[in-house]
């Protein structure tokens, strides 16, 4: 990444310094907000792109590099534009076992692309996800921050045609 | 049946509020303990029920408090942690009581933190659990208004905060010293024990880290004494547990049941025994990453140290069942993957290690694979699976399936490879 221009902080908005700085204030050094950091910048921007982080590296008093190390660890940080809404279906083993597999190839049917993949009208982005911890329901899936759960080829249409 | 974790929770599923869980006794462990009983009593009551760890290891929460140094003199900050990360595949039970009854939660947080005297306290959660979160803080909010947390607690001099601090993903994160990396805010990969956090944790302070279960069964054991904490196991573990069942079974979910409750109960009579058509073949006695048990178990009791000498792990007590009419190669294939995916990548054996061995089970899963492809599995589950080969426990227990499944359903793998398909399609 190219070095950092020293107005490179004014790619953040004053809500997204001050909320950092809020997390700054209850933690030992501004390093340990990075995750928050990341987590805000993300809420206000749906992604943290590289000039965000840029900035965002430099109020955290860190280096770029360091600062993307964390970004790109963690899977709810997003360091590519997502759509409006992130499809996150179980692939763990109790969701597999209950027809997951079935699930995941309607989701990918419907919004006619792959997981990893943005639909065109940057309405959804499909991503597997981590046992949901809904496995008396199993399979499940969360759309945004809504959990669906029990779920068939055929049960998916409602779903998505409830959320348009 | 005395089912202490599960009796406020109601039929609608809605969240008890402050008001009705002190009518029924709540935060009365609290208001005669804080600034009443010397933490060290505390901790004696908690050691003599024996108390064993809800997350996965079973470690006694008692002799883990005791590690803790109590030096009046040192001015610095201690933590409890709540493990809130609930991410083991198969396990649905720590969101119950999160969402359900929160206050069970922060009323045990509030006594394990007395007594190693610790000032913040974290709930550690994951993203995905929206309702939990907003419940949790609900209830924090509402302990503040009542004098249960924050400065000179009920006017003892104590001082208690309490944050909830949201995930940002990754599996590894339930491991506890990743989970402390996570929380000052780098990339959560595990920490080298010793030293332990309960001495150097939390930057670098005494930390305590217990599951959610662990800590919300720390109020009534102070309310009613170990030894009534003793006597509601039926064997040789203490307590009731959270015990749950996910596959092919008539009525999956998740009861309050006592230690010791033999699996052939928890299949047959809470989960209405396999769905019409569906035979038992194994199980996964507590999450993705213990051995599997077959029929020939269903007889043993869901104590620690009963399974375990039977070659698994009580793990969470979060059964997942394999049916005959699911391919255990390809069951296994899934497990593999899953733990593949999450590893945090730090040592070879498992950055390199499982996504080989997910290969090769893929591979015979699609009838690719040859006659060699078993004494591989063999070798790596050995090498993967061997405690001190890597450095945290993901490892181990990834290969906990493979292993077990090599030993009980070898004829599987044998007849894919010579039949070069998957018979199960
Ligand atoms: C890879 C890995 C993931 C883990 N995930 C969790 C988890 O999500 N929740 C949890 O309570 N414990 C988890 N544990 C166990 C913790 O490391 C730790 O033992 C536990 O939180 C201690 O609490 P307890 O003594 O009350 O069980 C995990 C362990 C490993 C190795
Ligand atoms: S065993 Fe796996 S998850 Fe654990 S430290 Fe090593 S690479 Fe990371």
């Amino acid at each position: 990444m190219s070095a950092v221009k020293n107005d490179m902080i004014n790619v953040l908005s004053q809500q997204e310094i001050d909320a950092i700085e809020a997390e700054i204030e209850h933690l030992p050094d501004r390093k340990s907000a990075a995750i928050d950091a990341l987590k805000i910048v993300q809420k206000y921007r749906g992604w943290v792109s590289d000039d965000s982080l840029r900035a965002t590296a430099k109020l955290l008093e860190m280096s770029d590099e360091e600062l993307d190390g964390i970004a790109t660890f963690y899977s709810l940080i997003y360091r590519h534009p997502v759509g409006e809404k992130v499809v996150m279906y179980c692939d763990s083993v109790s969701c597999w076992i209950m027809g997951g597999n079935k699930v995941r190839d309607r989701l990918k049917e419907k919004l006619q692309i792959e997981p990893g993949q943005t639909t065109e009208d940057g309405k959804y982005t499909l991503l597997p996800v981590t046992c949901l911890g809904d496995c008396d329901h199993a399979p499940a899936m969360m759309v945004g921050d809504d959990l669906h759960h029990d779920l068939t080829p055929e049960s998916l249409d409602k779903i998505f045609e409830e959320d348009a | 049946m005395e089912t202490p974790l599960t009796k406020n929770m109601r039929a609608d599923k809605s969240p008890v509020a402050l008001s009705d869980y002190m009518s029924t006794g709540g935060y009365a462990a609290v208001t005669k303990t804080i600034g009443k009983s010397s933490p060290a009593e505390v901790l004696q009551v908690v050691k003599d029920s024996n108390l064993r760890g809800r997350g996965g290891a079973g470690f006694p929460a008692g002799m883990k408090w005791s590690f803790v140094p109590m030096n009046e003199d040192d001015p610095g900050h201690k933590y409890l942690v709540a493990n809130a990360d609930e991410m083991e595949p198969g396990t649905f039970k720590d969101r119950l009581i999160m969402e359900q009854d929160p206050h069970q939660l922060i009323e045990g947080m509030i006594l394990a933190a007395y007594t190693i005297q610790a000032d913040v306290g974290y709930i550690f959660i994951r993203a995905e659990y929206h309702y939990a979160i907003r419940e949790l803080k609900k209830a924090i909010s509402a302990c503040h208004d009542k004098g249960f947390l924050g400065k000179n607690i009920l006017d003892s001099g104590y001082n208690l905060d309490i944050h909830v601090h949201v995930s940002a993903g990754r599996y590894i994160c339930g491991e506890e010293t990743a989970l402390l990396n996570s929380l000052e805010g780098k990339r959560a990969h595990p920490r080298a024990k010793p030293p332990f956090p309960q001495v150097s944790g939390l930057w670098g302070r005494p930390t305590i880290v217990n599951n959610v279960e662990s800590l919300a069964c720390v109020s009534h054991i102070v309310n009613n004494g170990a030894d009534w904490f003793k006597s509601l196991g039926i064997g040789e573990d203490s307590g009731t547990k959270l015990f749950g069942i996910s596959g092919r079974v008539k009525k999956p979910g998740t009861w309050e049941l006592p230690m010791g409750t033999p699996i052939r109960e928890l299949v047959e009579v809470h989960a209405g025994g396999m769905q019409d058509g569906y035979k038992l073949r194994g199980f996964l006695p507590g999450g993705a990453s213990t051995d599997f048990l077959t029929e020939a178990h269903l007889d043993l009791p869901m104590d620690y140290d009963v399974i375990m000498k039977a070659g698994s792990r009580m793990g969470t007590g979060q059964m997942i069942i394999l049916d005959d009419k699911t391919c255990p190669v390809a069951m296994v294939e899934n497990v593999v993957s899953f733990f593949a995916r999450e590893s945090c990548g730090f040592c070879t054996p498992c950055r390199e290690g499982l996504p080989w061995v997910e290969k090769v089970l893929h591979a015979i899963e699609v009838g690719e694979g040859v006659p060699e492809d078993l004494q591989i599995l063999e070798r790596q589950g050995r090498f993967i699976g061997a405690v001190g080969n890597t450095h945290c426990a993901l490892a181990p227990g990834a290969i906990e399936p493979l292993t077990s499944a090599l030993k009980y359903f070898r004829e599987d793998f044998e007849q894919h490879i010579r039949d070069k398909k998957c018979s199960y399609q």
